[in-house]
């Protein structure tokens, strides 16, 4: 079988990059065949010139990384610690996690975290829905069955993020985003109509009128060559899905992006280049930012996502915010509509409904 | 021929006992009777997956997400669904889909 006219086999071709050692993966982005060691130079030299040409980052700042155990946040943190380093941001780098309270699911990818921890040697703050909104997911899902529950999850996710920032007196929030992932939103919302939040998704960095913004280092960072760092690089960490019923929309958006990578892996970054350059037209009319009156969260209305599902939760009547009832049909008027024609009560729930978008 | 097939990401969980790493002895044939990657992998849908075949394969290939690796070479480079196997080639599978 070893005849020396077998076709190519695993690793006889020759890096594109040094040209002295074997190809190891082909990279999404340019096709071009690459070596390991490679492989790793250019991976993080992009990621160093996207937080150089964008200015993420200013020296002395101090930076929470959003760390979930997973793939994308797991390399983040190695990789933004070690360009710390390495080009001397002068960052003062925390790992920032949630305890949504899934027993099996997060209770296992935070003990990834922790050995993030010592690995890194970055400090890691745990904030958890219990301590902040005294209900765990195990017991929003006790009292509103597995319908609707990742609204809840995504909305308190999101702010509790926010509050673990504040303790820890960040100036900024990292995540591990990543161009599939934001190339998936941009199509979640041109599907939805979500003007608002179509031409913020793409944004590197956002909530620059917060008090904390979040910046995505890896806007431009293929989900490929994320997973093949990870295992090049052994790194540790945690992949498995939520137990709890995952967003059916986004899947098909996903899958959906997947098939495109396969057949023309530029389309990713396609994607995102087509959300940038959407203009809004005058007439959309954009929802209006204040604070939440009860906790003083930015939001657009009253009282913000999180305190009306709160206060449906603690008053026993968990469907209020959750939006329209099924009937009614997700696509059919999520358009458009936003002041005025609505009492106030339907107006927050038409915001934030597929609320688990991290964007 | 013997082969060691790694399966990471999550794709473990479909798998008899969750289990990673699996020590096979076959002879993946596709339709011409070559040991490539395509026989491969229906010999591992038939014979290991023990729930959500559409988690891992689409098709007759790996469902788009899903990163091969023959040898610690991405199988892009390798020819695919065509590459060839040899004895104590180590093929990793490992599912891009689950979590961030
Ligand atoms: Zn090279
Ligand atoms: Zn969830
Ligand atoms: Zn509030």
């Amino acid at each position: 079988m070893q005849s020396i006219a077998a076709p190519a086999r695993a690793g006889s071709r020759l890096c594109a990059r040094c040209g002295e050692r074997k190809a190891a993966l082909k990279r999404p982005k340019t096709l071009e065949q690459i070596c390991r060691e490679c492989f790793y130079v250019v991976f993080e030299d992009e990621i160093h010139r996207t937080i150089v040409d964008n200015n993420l980052f200013k020296a002395g700042e101090r930076v929470a990384i959003g760390a979930s155990g997973g793939k994308d946040s797991t390399v983040l943190a190695y990789v933004l610690s070690e360009l710390n380093k390495r080009h001397n941001y002068g960052l003062d780098l925390f790992l920032l996690s949630i305890d949504e309270g899934i027993t099996g699911y997060r209770d296992d990818s935070l003990e990834t975290v922790k050995r993030n921890e010592l690995q890194y040697g970055l400090p890691l703050k745990i904030v958890s829905y219990k301590d902040l909104y005294d209900w765990t997911m195990d017991d929003i899902v006790k009292a509103i069955g597995l319908k609707n529950n990742c609204t809840f999850c995504g909305v308190f996710r999101r702010q509790a993020l926010d509050r673990g920032a504040a303790l820890l007196k960040v100036d900024k929030i990292v995540t591990g985003h990543n161009a599939d992932d934001i190339a998936e939103t941009v199509l979640l919302n041109i599907l939805r109509g979500d003007i608002a939040r179509l031409s913020r998704c793409t944004f590197i960095t956002t909530g620059e009128d917060g008090p904390i913004p979040r910046c995505k280092p890896f806007k431009y960072t293929y989900e490929k060559e994320i997973v093949m760092y990870a295992y090049f690089k052994k790194l540790d960490y945690f992949s498995t899905e939520c137990i709890y019923s995952p967003n059916a929309y986004r899947g098909f958006a996903r899958e959906f992006i997947k098939d495109l990578e396969r057949m023309r892996p530029r389309a990713i970054l396609d994607i995102i280049t087509s959300g940038e350059n959407f203009r809004i037209s005058t007439t959309t009319r954009m929802p209006e930012q204040g604070t939440c009156e009860r906790c003083g969260y930015i939001c657009s209305q009253k009282l913000c996502k999180a305190c009306v599902l709160l206060d449906g939760l603690n008053r026993g009547l968990p469907k209020l915010g959750i939006g329209r009832s099924a009937k009614g049909g997700a696509g059919a008027d999520g358009n458009g509509e936003r002041q005025g024609k609505r009492p106030e009560r339907n107006r927050s729930s038409l915001q934030g409904k597929h609320g688990n978008l991290d964007f | 021929m013997h082969l060691t097939l790694e399966f990471g990401g999550g794709l473990d969980l479909l798998l008899e006992k969750s289990t990673k790493v699996h020590q096979v002895d076959v002879q993946p044939k596709d339709d011409e009777g070559k040991a490539t990657m395509k026989g491969l992998l229906s010999w591992v849908k038939s014979n290991l997956i023990k729930e959500r075949p559409e988690m891992f394969i689409k098709g007759d290939s790996v469902r788009p997400g899903v990163l091969v690796l023959i040898n610690d070479c991405d199988w892009e480079l390798c020819g695919g669904l065509d590459a060839e196997l040899e004895d104590k080639d180590v093929v990793v599978f490992i599912s891009t889909l689950h979590g961030g």
